[in-house]
């Protein structure tokens, strides 16, 4: 049934008939987003076997709720992913031209965000997406978070070089990935403390700029100089781990001796001393694989300043940088559903009773 | 009888340390509340605790995850079984009350393992009156003068890494353990501050 309408629709886009669509729900942490992406046949030597259309992409960012408190609050994060779900469902569906009536939509899959993340926000989005999986008759497509940030590439380019180096910065994670190919991945390092848009955050609330800190201190440090104040560049060893931690408390240090530096220029300075550790290291450990390419992924990826530095430096290294769109890095459901795309290819639907896992790991060779 | 110590540290690595120097007296149960502000050092002297305990995994600050868990393994000397251990790492910074814990389910945490609770002070009520509380301070802030009121250019970056750490036991059963658990603590002790 659902088949045959994908057929219908896809003929509609003027598209031949060998085309899957996906709806994917991600909720890992405080955005709400629902996606439809359709996949058609790529040419051969492509990264991955398809070419992904995103009809549509909806995130109903909830940052007002949360800047009241200061932070991520879980137990409101559910609440507000429950309230959220119906409206974002139904703009992505009507966005990307589906109908919900008396038929199923013209879906062939429902995918869901089933970790990592804040274990009631994910169970929202688990939920849901069984539940429309179960009426509509489809498989249900559980989805790694992490995974869905590698493939945020792939939405834009899935004819870039292989292998390929990954560095993933968020609020909650800061790694750098080996992808050798769709589902091989190695970790080439990560941070042993705090994640990188944990120290922007902290950052901001010690500078009193609110939250979320990223976006604040990549705007405030545009007005300051990056190079006012020397900030130590935490673990610039010979590995490929991170520490903010300490970069973090040299901040404190910094503005408790002199409380009348400027906000801009311990902004600036503080953004580009992290910014060189994340650059230096993604490039050194992208030559010592012999990547032919790196890609920036999470929510620390829309810093202007990392953006710059990494399109620069990877230039100067011979290394095809990709840089997916804003829209891709932060928390988003199109490259939930670009993962559950290959993921269903690969491994066929995930049962039903596969819960929410707020540690999952991302599968390793 | 105030059951309390007070430490110096000179940097991360000795605070480190007195976490690692903790660990071998906590016992399945233990609620542990970590105060202090933004840099004190509350991952840090976690992270000590967790090598302490065994743990081989990397403990990270668990501020995005609200809460982390570990299993440890600890060695109980010549001819005993070796000891497991589940220790709960939690921050619970972004919860304004105790309500809000309720997610958490710390009863639960409580009972299966060691529990540190960074923050610990913004849901006391959740956490119960048997606790032990480190609270870590910047050590010039403690002083109330700048540790060396050295002459120092904007512009370079200004290392104080010491801090002052108290560590006090509240609620039952701690009297007979007390001394035993800070014993490891005796070459960072504060001259005179004991009680």
């Amino acid at each position: 049934m659902s088949q045959q309408s994908t057929l219908e629709s896809a003929a509609e886009n003027g598209s031949n008939g060998d085309t899957v669509t996906i709806m994917a729900i991600e909720t890992s942490c405080d955005e709400t987003s629902v996606s439809v992406v359709t996949a058609s046949p790529a040419p051969d030597g492509s990264a991955v076997p398809f070419v992904l259309d995103v009809r549509s992409n909806v995130v109903s960012s909830q940052i007002d709720i949360h800047a009241a408190f200061g932070g991520v609050v879980p137990e409101v994060a559910s609440r507000a992913h429950l309230e959220m779900m119906e409206a974002v469902t139904a703009q992505a569906m009507d966005e990307a031209g589906l109908t919900m009536g008396a038929e199923p939509p013209a879906v062939d899959a429902v995918a869901a965000t089933c970790g990592p993340g804040l274990v009631g926000a994910l169970l929202v989005g688990v939920s849901a997406a069984k539940g429309m999986a179960l009426a509509w008759d489809v498989p249900y497509v559980g989805v790694n978070h992490m995974e869905g940030h590698l493939f945020a590439t792939f939405l834009e380019r899935p004819s870039i070089e292989l292998p390929m180096v990954v560095l993933l910065v968020s609020g909650g994670h800061t790694m750098i990935v080996e992808v050798s190919a769709p589902g091989r991945y190695r970790y080439l390092g990560s941070t042993i403390d705090d994640a990188a848009g944990e120290a922007f955050d902290k950052v901001a609330r010690y500078l009193g700029l609110g939250y979320p800190g990223g976006p604040l201190i990549d705007r405030l440090a545009r007005e300051g100089d990056r190079k006012a104040i020397d900030f130590p560049r935490g673990l610039m060893d010979d590995s490929f781990d991170f520490s903010f931690s300490g970069m973090k408390t040299a901040v404190v240090n910094y503005v408790r001796r002199y409380p009348d530096v400027s906000n801009a220029d311990v902004a600036a300075s503080f953004q580009e001393a992290v910014v060189d550790v994340l650059v230096t290291k993604t490039i050194r450990a992208a030559l010592s694989v012999g990547a032919k390419s790196v890609c920036l992924g999470g929510g620390v990826a829309a810093n202007s300043r990392l953006r710059e530095r990494f399109a620069e430096e990877a230039g100067e290294a011979g290394l095809e940088s990709l840089i997916p769109d804003r829209s891709f890095c932060t928390d988003n459901a199109a490259m939930i559903a670009a993962a559950a795309h290959w993921r269903l290819a690969a491994d066929g639907p995930s049962p039903l009773d596969g819960g929410a896992d707020p540690s999952l790991l991302l599968p390793t060779t | 009888m105030v059951l309390q110590v007070i430490v110096a540290t000179n940097g991360p690595d000795e605070t480190q340390e007195i976490g690692r120097r903790l660990a071998p007296g906590l016992r399945h149960g233990d609620v542990l509340i970590l105060r202090g502000d933004l840099g004190a050092g509350k991952t840090c002297l976690t992270q000590g605790i967790g090598r302490g305990l065994g743990i081989e995994a990397r403990i990270t600050s668990p501020t995005f995850a609200l809460a982390n868990q570990y299993r440890a393994t600890r060695s109980s000397g010549a001819g005993a079984a070796d000891e497991s251990l589940v220790l709960h790492h939690l921050d619970v910074y972004r919860l304004d009350s105790a309500a809000e814990s309720l997610d958490l389910d710390l009863p639960e945490l409580q009972d299966s393992g060691i529990t540190v609770v960074e923050w610990g002070e913004r849901i006391m009520e959740a956490l119960g009156p048997d606790y032990l509380s480190i609270s870590l301070r910047y050590a010039d802030l403690a002083d109330g003068v700048l540790a060396d009121g050295a002459d120092i250019d904007a512009g370079s970056f200004v290392e104080d890494n010491r801090r002052i750490l108290t560590v006090s036991a509240h609620g039952k059963g701690w009297e007979q353990r007390f001394s035993a658990l800070t014993r490891g603590l005796e070459p960072w002790l504060v001259e005179g501050m004991t009680r």
